[in-house]
């Protein structure tokens, strides 16, 4: 269990990964040691994978699409899903690899510059495989909302008063 | 006009802030730490059940105590979380905000000429309100060297036999200052020893940041002897809607229920209907936003100390009440130099009482990257003056 003080740290961490261990103490009343300590823990046991960037690609007006594919697969005896999960991860155009409950088994998020490439993908990586029964490929057409941001927020709504009581 | 004014309301004062938001009305890219209520919109849980109920044509009056289920919830949410346990059906009363609540509380127990005991600096209700009720006004210092925390000797001078109210306030407009149960305990005796009625404001218990919020119903014999205002306009981001509540004895709340239904009638039925959701699925937005007033808070008090002044560790509420005598100026003047000088709007502590005389109140009810800028343009303005 996270002690209140780290949630905390990994909280405001989360909301901006560049703030500076001096930043981060001023932030959670936690010593800079400390933090740098915590971090250095943290990213060791593989709780902090990665520091991320969130893009809009749609503002940049770049081409780039992303596709949800389910996978209904033959498990292998003795492996379960594991084995087919692994070998999906390694390719770089597939971004994430879920193991799923429902009526398939496995969903994949992949990357690619337009439909036409991704769709190549599906049909010379994926649907040959021999462990694979059927895919179901559909393609994420707007984004409003990811990891916990509008990117299509409300109008601005009417403002606070400057000064209140 | 005005000879048609009684003369109470001709003489009542203008709000302590009203000149500081004329002149910040008048500029532009201010940036302000005026504000008294959250930057964040009400949580969409309870939006979207008040849009819902809107839907399904839920638009008129209520009870005048204020829908039942939404007492009943607010009931067995107070036992929870805060150890009060008020009857729904008669110790609860659903308000146009907390500031009707404090307005009712007055109206029901005041006969002119009677002593309220009000904390100064305090929110600029309290004194408002015990005025429209014809009051007498006791101010009761706070002071800076007790972290603003109300102290029996400053009540004792200030007491004489006609008090008959205390109006109390923790976690603190303008302060930010928090009492535990330990402190609140020998004003819980004083009050009994001169048989005071308590009226606190607790608005801002669940914006508390360390230790757990004492409500001052729940010390020994105070339950009979407190009207526990409170409201979800701060820790709900409720402003705009003008919902709060009162919970006391039943013959008070019976009296405040009677002022209430010929003046007011209900409280609004969608703000009712989005506090109920508040008090069901809130929780855990209510909680996100008080991990962000926890960071900025400390942003803000580091801040002000990196400055030279000294700055008094806020525990509550979204206030912090730095000492700005280093600059040697006076509060007022502070504030209007500031925001001429640097676009930056403050609020002088004495618009909240004389004894707020040498600190300012800024709210980090604003976005990290506000506060941050702020907080350079007032570097800049102090580092000129000390
Ligand atoms: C201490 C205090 N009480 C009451 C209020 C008003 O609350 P409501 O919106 O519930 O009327 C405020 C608002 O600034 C406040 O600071």
């Amino acid at each position: 269990m996270l002690s209140q003080e780290d949630r905390s740290l990994l909280y405001i961490l989360s909301q901006d990964c560049r703030l500076t261990p001096e930043e981060l103490s001023i932030q959670t009343g936690l010593t800079p040691e400390y933090v740098n300590k915590k971090i250095k823990q943290w990213e060791k046991d593989k709780v902090i994978v990665k520091y991320g960037l969130l893009i809009n690609y749609e503002q940049l007006e770049e081409d780039r699409v992303t596709a949800l594919i389910d996978v209904k697969v033959l498990p292998q005896r003795g492996h379960g899903y594991d084995k087919i999960a692994q070998r999906f991860q390694k390719f770089p155009e597939i971004k994430s690899v879920y193991l799923m409950s429902g009526d398939f088994d496995l969903c994949l998020v992949v990357e690619g510059h337009n439909m036409h490439e991704i769709a190549q993908f599906v049909s010379d990586k994926l649907s040959p495989s021999e462990l694979i029964e059927t895919t179901s490929t559909r393609f994420i057409l707007r984004r409003y909302k990811q990891d916990g941001m509008e990117f299509h927020g409300e109008e601005e709504g009417p403002k606070r008063l400057m000064i209140t009581p | 006009m005005k000879e048609y004014l009684s003369p109470l309301a001709a003489n009542l004062k203008p709000s302590g802030i009203r000149k500081f938001f004329d002149l910040a009305a008048t500029m532009e890219d201010i940036i302000s730490l005026g504000v008294g209520e959250p930057d964040f919109a009400t949580p969409w849980v309870m939006r979207e059940s008040a849009i819902f109920s809107l839907e399904q044509g839920q638009t008129m009056y209520t009870s005048n105590a204020g829908l039942l289920e939404l007492r009943r919830e607010l009931s067995k949410y107070m036992a929870k979380n805060q150890g009060l346990q008020y009857n729904p059906d008669t110790e609860l009363l659903i308000t146009v905000g907390a500031s009707e609540a404090v307005d009712l509380a007055m109206r029901a127990l005041i006969v002119p000429g009677n002593g309220v005991l009000i904390p100064d600096p305090s929110y600029v209700a309290y004194a408002g309100c015990a005025a429209i009720a014809g009051a007498d006004i006791h101010y009761v210092p706070l002071r800076a060297e007790h972290d603003f925390r109300l102290q029996v000797d400053d009540l004792q001078l200030a007491y004489t036999p006609n008090c008959k109210v205390l109006v109390l306030s923790y976690p603190n407009n303008p302060t930010g200052a928090i009492m535990t149960r330990d402190e609140l305990l020998p004003i819980a005796r004083f009050a009994s020893e001169n048989d005071l009625i308590v009226i606190t404001d607790e608005i801002y218990s669940d914006l508390t940041y360390e230790g757990t919020h004492t409500p001052f119903a729940t010390l020994p014999y105070m339950k009979n002897r407190t009207l526990h205002v409170s409201g979800f306009s701060k820790a709900y981001a409720m402003t705009g809607w003008r919902i709060g509540y009162v919970a006391g004895h039943p013959d008070l709340i019976l009296a405040m229920t009677r002022i209430h239904q010929y003046t007011i009638m209900c409280a609004p039925i969608m703000a009712q209907i989005a506090a109920l959701e508040g008090l069901k699925a809130g929780d855990s937005a209510k909680k996100e936003m008080l991990l962000e007033y926890d960071r900025r808070r400390r942003i803000l008090v580091n801040g002000f100390r990196e400055m030279g002044l000294t700055c008094f560790e806020p525990l509550g509420a979204f206030y912090v009440f730095p000492d700005i005598t280093a600059t040697g100026l006076r509060s007022d003047e502070f504030a209007e130099q500031l925001i001429k000088e640097e676009k930056v709007a403050v609020v002088p502590g004495t618009a909240f009482g004389p004894a707020g005389e040498g600190h300012i109140r800024c709210s980090y009810a604003y976005s990290t990257q506000q506060l941050l800028e702020a907080l350079s343009r007032i570097s800049r303005f102090v580092k000129k003056r000390i």
